[in-house]
């Protein structure tokens, strides 16, 4: 393949990916609201089109048109440049998620994956690492002191919870003897799940992504009634559609690597030893990775509308002395596995 | 110009350029923000060195983990309202001094280097050298013994730690 194919393809993959991600965030959030009224018996918006359905374009033309206010005390460059940093970190991560098996098209074998990097596990790593710095950095560039303790409190968080996060992909990476994606999928073949073999890990490593993407129960850095908005309360128009949107771009990725890392990524168990054309085998195949991963973002939102908010002290003694302990557990149970099964 | 030179260039002017914002602001947070684009610039640099691991170690430890704490730490205390040490007896030369030590130090490694020789060695090697599989071979083969001190090293400070945070409660 050449140089001039190589990138072309890229550049169509990574367009397919931000065109998805896009119409995805924005349908999420109409979502969001249509079953936060299911939960609470309510009709939720229906007046925007056809059961509301044109309700986030109508959205998203209402923040454009907002006046952008920035406080008198705000660090103007820093307070422009926080939310650009939580878009970059949001979209970026997507990179190295693959989201089918290779396919063959005009006679180039084409992986379904932007990049096929060997260190993707810890790329995502190293990108969710700088995510706390669009929070930080907007809690203490707005000048205001709700701003900054959400900012703050999110900092502590997302730091206590990146260690549990860390030590339960150190599971998965012991399994699939490898930091590639695509191996971490292949790995799980059959019903060789993850999230069967290491229970522990998964249930960590889901508590864990909650808490990154900073969603209830664990949405402290922005708790309303001690903190008004958090750290995003000085923002306006389309700088605060920006948190907005990363929080809903977080919550795709999260999800992606939950089905990647636990849930056998885009693979249907025994499907392709049916005997189905191959070209359907591949469209059952991503189709179903997009099917888990929409399961998982209705995970994300029905316990949101379900479960309230924990204390920040409990939020903390949860990270450091239920989830860290367990998520260690986690890695004694897997080698143990490992020896005695010589997986 | 091939693409490696100019992404070192690249990223080389960011570091040398975020490195001397970073000595030269005043605000202290800016300049941890410049430190971190400072050390982002090296983690490419790596990159370009096929040194991946590495790479990424640089962006999580120091850009995610330790930054974050000095950013925690200088917000917490507002160092804005301090007041501004200006004149310090004696610290401009001790600072010459050590500036100019570290300065002949670099020049005679880069003068006593044969960069030639480097770039003739194996490629296919150098990727090698640089993938978590090798590194990790390394470590629990060849450097165990340094690997484990360094852990324990680590586990003591741990320990230290809480003991001081828990003390000061009582």
């Amino acid at each position: 393949m050449s140089l001039l194919q190589l990138i072309g393809i890229t550049a169509v993959k990574i367009l397919i990916i931000f065109t998805m991600m896009m119409l995805t965030v924005s349908y999420l959030v109409y979502f969001e609201r249509k079953i936060s009224a299911w939960a609470q018996n309510r009709l939720g918006p229906n007046r925007v089109g056809w059961y509301g359905l044109l309700q986030p374009f109508a959205d998203v033309f209402k923040l454009a048109l907002k006046e952008d206010i920035v406080p008198t005390n705000a660090n103007k460059p820093i307070h422009t440049l926080a939310p650009v940093i939580a878009l970059f970190v949001a979209f970026t991560t997507y990179a190295v998620i693959p989201f089918g098996p290779d396919i063959s098209l005009f006679g180039i074998t084409i992986p379904l994956v932007v990049a096929d990097v060997n260190i993707g596990i810890l790329y995502v790593l190293a990108l969710s690492s700088l995510g706390v710095y669009a929070i930080t950095l907007a809690g203490w560039s707005s000048g205001s002191k709700y701003s900054l303790l959400g900012g703050i409190r999110s900092s502590a968080q997302m730091i206590s919870y990146e260690v549990s996060m860390g030590f339960s992909v150190a599971g998965v990476l012991l399994f699939a003897g490898s930091l590639r994606p695509a191996a971490i999928v292949l790995s799980q073949h059959g019903w060789m799940w993850n999230a069967l073999l290491q229970p522990i890990g998964f249930i960590t490593f889901v508590v864990s992504a909650f808490a990154e993407t900073n969603r209830l129960p664990f949405d402290l850095p922005e708790a309303e009634p001690e903190l008004v908005g958090g750290f995003h309360t000085e923002y306006s128009s389309m700088k605060f559609a920006g948190f907005f949107l990363a929080e809903y771009a977080n919550m795709i990725i999260a999800s992606a690597l939950i089905v990647t890392l636990y849930l056998g990524g885009w693979q249907v168990p025994y499907i392709e030893s049916i005997g189905l054309p191959a070209g359907l085998v591949i469209a059952i195949q991503i189709i179903s990775f997009f099917a888990k991963i929409a399961f998982l973002l209705f995970f994300f939102i029905w316990v949101r509308w379900s479960i309230p908010r924990f204390r920040y002290d409990q939020l903390m003694s949860l990270g450091w002395k239920v989830m860290f302990p367990l998520s260690l557990i986690n890695i004694v149970w897997v080698a143990g596995l490992i020896m005695i099964f010589r997986l | 110009m091939s693409l490696e030179l100019f992404l070192f260039l690249v990223f080389a002017a960011v570091a040398a350029v975020s490195g001397i914002l970073m000595i030269t602001r005043s605000e202290v947070v800016m300049a941890a923000l410049f430190l971190i684009l400072n050390l982002a610039s090296l983690a490419g640099l790596y990159l370009l060195l096929n040194a991946q691991f590495i790479a990424v170690v640089q962006v999580i430890v120091y850009a995610g983990a330790i930054m974050v704490l000095f950013l925690f730490v200088i917000m917490l205390l507002r160092p804005e309202h301090e007041k501004i040490v200006t004149k310090i007896s004696g610290i401009r030369t001790f600072a010459f001094i050590i500036a100019a030590l570290v300065f002949v130090q670099l020049a005679y490694v880069i003068l006593k280097s044969h960069p030639g020789s480097a770039l003739n060695s194996d490629v296919t090697a150098s990727v090698n050298a640089g993938t978590v599989e090798s590194i990790g071979t390394e470590l629990y083969t060849n450097y165990i013994l340094p690997f484990e001190a360094a852990g324990f090293l680590l586990l003591a400070a741990t320990i230290g730690a809480v003991v001081l945070a828990k003390r000061k409660f009582e």
